[in-house]
This record gives structure tokens, C-alpha cells and sequence, in this order.
């Protein structure tokens, strides 16, 4: 299963999605994205529940949406599996039926397909529960069945719409893992929806951020987590970005100063900063420019670091262990200067991703 | 403050919202007690007039006569057949309404609503005017089929399904609308059509809705009057429903009046208990 698609509609209230994306086979693609950046709309296009404005669909070589020439294949006919955000288990069937209900549509007798059910059940680990209405499940549970649900019309596209989210944070983790497990045995392209940055990075071979309808940015988990193209991606990894400008000769402009940087390449840049990649001075450095001068506005604990928060410009947040909070006397309100290690920052050309949006507006 | 006096003033809180409330319960002005009373002895008395006067000790001998057995005997075919054409014919329609969408839709479902407020006679006269021998249908139905509708058993269920089945159909939309559509996204996704949607999906999960719409259609159908008396007359044994033969009974005979009556109130009281057993049932789920 091959996933190609460029995604263009036109929802009421003016917002506009404009995306691509695509997928080889075996690929998990994670969309990741805050609320209303159009990410569940991508899943509900590529699933033929909301037909597009331009553009097209295409899963294997075959185009399942296309307005100009008027194709739109309706969803029972599409190769496409959804596990929904709230799972949408249908209330008055039995787990069972519920993975049954997909191989009967698909023209399984009623033997048969309860066969199947039975035996995603037990891949899924609820063999036993295949009585049991939804209504009687867990959430994790519940998450399973529909999951199950979803694989037993064996698709060759997965789309979840946040699968995890409806989950406390102990079931999550055992159910992320557990996800990863049946996604690695999954032949086709899964298309995930997410809003947590852990899902992509323990689930996803793939990234795409979207934001306001665009897309800006895509790329291996790893690469999203370094270079973070958008203040949105950089906070939920939780690195400080800098926009700048290269000057040449490792020289870099900032808001608020300058950096020597090895390597820094000519023109717009953006400076990743981990927080444990700050340190804090109560005096100038020697070398003046190298600093910052900002106040504290917040103090977090972080098990054995803390988290401060620096008003500059330009606005960061400065990872400590604890005993230099007191070292210091790192309070709210209390000026220092902030200096970056130059060896831990990344610093990388404003990338340009699909339209002329400003990520860092 | 330490553990022990907080619980007493808690405690003592607790004595204090107690009595109040037990006031406020309690104390409901004259203005409102006194007409509620009335209104209550207004509904009721006449049931239990109806039930005092009853010539309890003829009753089995009453409810044996032919003209009784033979008049609830249609009664409940009749209504039955309206409510099975209604449910035919209505959940269709209150699909419609509630799931999809045409030019007009509003318009439409204003139409559908109009039975309920009519006064019945006059939807007997505009049955009749449609399906009599020189209507609009019925003048097609009697040339090329030879039937004539007006003052036949089939009349009456077409009478009592056009005042009964808006009942039904505001049910059931009601039910659709409450439904999560997203459900039938779901199926779709798995493969199912909008029919087998519809059939596996959407009408388990409305049953509630149907069942309740069927038994109040139902119970609107049994006690019909104006339209079936004007649409199918009132011969007995084949248009004759328990309304009529009430009608008819008051002139000539009110003994047999009061039993007829007492019967459909008997099975008033019966649906309700029915009803309020599935509304209940639905509350606790």
C-alpha cells in the first residue's frame, strides 16, 4: 500500500486545509498538530467521509477522490480502516460482533466472520471479553476492540484518530506500546493523529505538523525533535527556538544579541536550544555579547532539575539542577544572564514547508 | 479550627438544611395549592365517576354481548394495522427528516406535523375528498382496480394512520436526532451500506424512540373518532371502532356506554403503565 494524497477543502468559518501527504507501505505517518490545525479533516478525507474540494486521493495506484475528474469512491468501498478518538464501538453489539460487523459487511457468512473477530480478539489480548457490551469495557479495552475492529476488514489504511487520548496516563502507556506492537505487524501505511509528541516518537516513522491548514514541517521523529521548524513543534519538545540571522563566519543574529555558532549557515536560521543547554550567571560573561541579559517569571520542578522561565528577549527556559536554584538564589523577578552552550545548539536554515505561512508569527 | 467542632457544625449544618428543606417542601402558597387541587380533582373525577357508575355486577355479561366483543375486536385490528403502516411508512420519513438533507426539508416537516394539530373530522373530509369514488386517487383506485375505499374496514386504518402516524414519526426523528451519527460513520468505514447502516446500526440504536412512537400512535389510533367517522362511517362490524359504538351507545343505551368506556380506559391505563416501564427502562441506560 502506497499513500498518496494532496488534500485541499474548504471548511465553512474560512479555514482552509491545504496538505500532502504520502507514505510507502509498512510506513506509520504521525500528523501532529494543536487543535483545529485540520488533522482529524485529513483522516476524514483519506476515509471518504468528507469528499474534497481539489486535489486527490490515490492508495495504491488507484484514485479514490479526485474533483476534477469526479471520481469519489464512498467509504465501505475504500480499503481504509478508522480507529475513531472515541472509538465509536457500537453500543448494542458485543465486542465480538463489533469485529465482526466489518468481515460480515465485506461478505463473510455470520460464522465466519465471528471466527475472525474472535481471533483479532485474542490477537488483542480480550479474547475473553467478547461477550461484553462497551458500555461494560475500560477504556483501554475499549481502545482494543475498536482497534481490532478496524484491522479484521484487513485494510491497507489505518487511520487513528488520536488513539490514546481518551486514555489515563498509566493505561496510556501500556497501550502506546502495545499499539506500536500491532502497528509494527501491519503491513499497510498507518496515518496517526496526534496531539502528543511522545506518540509520534515512540509510534511514528514518519512526521507531519500541521498547523492553520499547513503543513510546516515533515521529516523522521528524530529530526522533528532537533530541528523543530515552528514555535508550536519546539514547545511541545520542549526546546527553546531563536530565530536568526546568519552573518557568515559562524556569526548569527538574534533577538536581543549575538552567537558564535560553528558551522551556522548564511541567511535566515533557526537556533534550537535545549533548556539543559542554558547555563544561568549572576554576572556578565566576559565575553558580553555571548549573553543575555532576562528575569525569572517561573519556577518548575522537574525531578531532579527545575525548569526556569527567563523573560529576555529572547523568551527561554532554562533547565537547572536543583541545588543551583539555591546556589544562585533563582527566584521570580531575579535578573540574570543567560549563556548557551554554543556546542549543544542546532542551528539550521528557516525551513520553507508548503505555502507561505510564518511559523514563528 | 480542629477535627471535633467541625464535624459538629457540620452535624449541626446538616440538622439546620434538613429542616429547611423539609419547609420549603412543605409550604407551597394558597395561590398555587388551590387551583393545583382543582385541576387535579378536574382530571380525575370524571374517571372516577366513570368507574363508580359502572354496572359492575353486568359487566361480564356486557362484555360477552357480540356488538361489545365485535367493536374492540376491530378496535385493536385497526389500530394495530394503522400502526404497522405507520411504522412502514414513518420511520422512512422521520429518517429523512432527521439524516439527510433536500430543498424544503423544513417546509416538509412543518407538513408532516399538521395531523397533529388538525381537528380530525376535518382530515376525514379531506380523506374522503381524495380517496372517495370521484377523488383524486380514489376516482384512479375504483376505474383500474375496482376498490373503493370510503366506509371500509380499510378506511378506518387509513384514517386512524393518517392522525396517528405524525405521533410516530416526531418520535422517531426525535430518536435519530439524538442518535450519534458518527456511528453511522463508523459502520460506513467498515464497509456497510447506507441500508444495512441503517438496519444493523441506526434502528437498534433508535428502538427506544420506535417503540414508544408505535405505542403512542397506537393508543392515538384506538381512540380515532372524527376522521374514521367521517372517512368510513359507522357500520358495525366493519367500521364500527369502540369510539363510534360509545358515540352511538350514549342515545340509545349508556349502560353499555360506561362499559365500552370503562374498557379503553382500561387500556389507557395499560399503555401508560407500558410506556412508563420503557421510558424508565431507557432513563436507567
Amino acid at each position: 500500500m502506497t499513500l498518496s494524497a494532496d488534500i485541499r477543502v474548504t471548511r465553512a468559518g474560512d479555514f482552509t486545509l491545504s496538505a500532502a501527504v504520502s507514505a510507502p507501505p509498512g510506513t506509520v505517518l504521525a500528523l501532529l498538530g494543536p487543535n483545529g490545525a485540520g488533522k482529524s479533516t485529513v483522516l476524514r478525507v483519506l476515509a471518504g467521509l468528507l469528499p474534497l474540494d481539489a486535489g486527490r486521493v490515490v492508495l495504491d495506484g488507484t484514485v479514490h477522490d479526485d474533483p476534477s475528474s469526479g471520481v469519489l469512491t464512498p467509504p465501505e468501498r475504500r480499503p481504509v480502516g478508522v480507529v475513531f478518538q472515541d472509538y465509536l464501538l457500537f453500543p448494542h453489539l458485543t465486542a465480538l460482533d463489533n469485529v465482526a460487523f466489518g468481515p460480515r459487511c465485506r461478505g463473510l457468512s455470520r460464522g465466519r466472520s465471528r471466527q475472525v473477530a474472535q481471533e483479532w480478539l485474542d490477537r488483542v489480548g480480550l479474547g475473553d471479553l467478547a461477550g461484553r457490551r462497551p458500555r461494560r469495557l475500560s477504556g483501554g479495552q475499549a481502545q482494543r476492540v475498536a482497534l481490532a475492529r478496524a484491522l479484521a476488514t484487513e485494510p491497507r489504511l489505518l487511520l487513528l484518530d488520536e488513539p490514546l487520548a481518551a486514555l489515563d496516563a498509566g493505561t496510556r502507556m501500556r497501550v502506546r506500546s502495545e499499539l506500536r506492537r500491532h502497528l509494527d505487524d501491519f503491513g499497510g501505511v498507518a496515518v496517526l493523529v496526534t496531539h502528543d509528541p511522545l506518540d509520534a516518537m515512540v509510534l511514528a516513522d514518519q512526521v507531519v505538523v500541521l498547523e492553520e491548514g499547513r503543513v510546516v514541517q515533515r521529516g523522521a521523529p528524530r529530526e522533528i525533535a532537533n530541528r523543530p521548524a515552528s514555535r508550536y513543534v519546539a514547545d511541545l519538545v520542549g526546546v527553546n527556538l531563536v530565530p536568526g540571522r546568519g552573518l557568515g563566519g559562524d556569526r548569527v543574529a538574534v533577538d536581543g544579541g549575538a552567537l558564535t555558532l560553528p558551522d551556522a549557515p548564511v541567511g535566515e536560521v533557526l537556533v534550537a536550544l535545549p533548556p539543559a543547554a542554558l547555563r544561568l550567571r549572576a554576572t556578565p560573561p566576559p565575553e558580553e555579547e555571548r549573553a543575555w541579559p532576562v528575569r525569572v517569571v517561573g519556577l518548575e520542578s522537574q525531578v531532579d532539575r527545575v525548569l526556569v522561565s527567563v523573560e529576555g528577549p529572547p523568551d527561554l527556559r532554562v533547565s537547572l539542577p536543583t541545588g543551583a536554584i539555591a546556589d544562585l538564589g533563582v527566584r521570580v523577578d531575579a535578573r540574570f544572564w543567560v549563556e548557551p552552550r554554543a556546542e549543544e545548539a542546532v542551528v539550521y536554515p528557516r525551513p520553507v514547508v508548503d505555502g507561505p505561512t510564518s511559523p514563528l508569527g | 479550627m480542629t477535627g471535633a467542632p467541625a464535624g459538629g457544625s457540620r452535624r449541626g449544618t446538616a440538622v439546620r438544611g434538613g429542616a429547611r428543606s423539609r419547609r420549603t417542601g412543605g409550604a407551597a402558597p394558597a395561590l398555587l395549592l388551590v387551583p393545583a387541587l382543582v385541576g387535579l380533582a378536574f382530571l380525575l373525577v370524571p374517571l372516577l365517576g366513570l368507574v363508580l357508575r359502572a354496572p359492575w355486577g353486568e359487566l361480564p355479561a356486557r362484555l360477552a354481548s357480540p356488538e361489545v366483543l365485535g367493536a374492540l375486536r376491530l378496535s385493536l385490528v385497526c389500530a394495530t394495522a394503522a400502526t404497522a403502516l405507520s411504522l412502514l411508512l414513518g420511520v422512512p420519513l422521520a429518517w429523512l427528516l432527521a439524516r439527510s438533507t433536500f430543498p424544503g426539508k423544513r417546509l416538509v416537516r412543518a407538513l408532516v406535523t399538521v395531523p397533529l394539530v388538525l381537528p380530525p373530522v376535518v382530515g376525514g373530509v379531506a380523506l374522503l375528498l381524495v380517496f372517495g369514488r370521484r377523488g383524486l386517487v380514489g376516482e384512479h383506485l375504483h376505474e383500474w382496480f375496482g376498490v373503493s375505499l370510503p366506509f371500509t374496514t380499510g378506511a378506518v386504518v387509513l384514517a386512524e394512520t393518517f392522525v396517528a402516524m405524525p405521533f410516530l414519526v416526531v418520535s422517531v426523528e426525535g430518536a435519530l436526532r439524538a442518535a450519534d451519527v458518527r456511528l453511522d460513520e463508523a459502520a460506513a468505514t467498515l464497509g456497510a451500506s447506507r441500508w444495512v447502516t441503517f438496519r444493523r446500526v441506526t434502528l437498534p440504536l433508535v428502538a427506544p424512540g420506535v417503540a414508544a412512537g408505535a405505542v403512542l400512535a397506537w393508543t392515538r389510533a384506538l381512540g380515532e373518532f372524527g376522521a374514521t367517522i367521517t372517512f368510513a362511517g359507522n357500520f358495525p362490524g366493519r367500521t364500527q371502532t369502540m369510539p363510534l359504538a360509545v358515540y352511538l351507545a350514549m342515545e340509545s343505551n349508556p349502560e353499555a356506554a360506561i362499559v365500552l368506556s370503562l374498557v379503553l380506559l382500561l387500556v389507557s391505563v395499560a399503555v401508560l403503565a407500558l410506556l412508563r416501564e420503557r421510558w424508565m427502562g431507557g432513563a436507567s441506560r
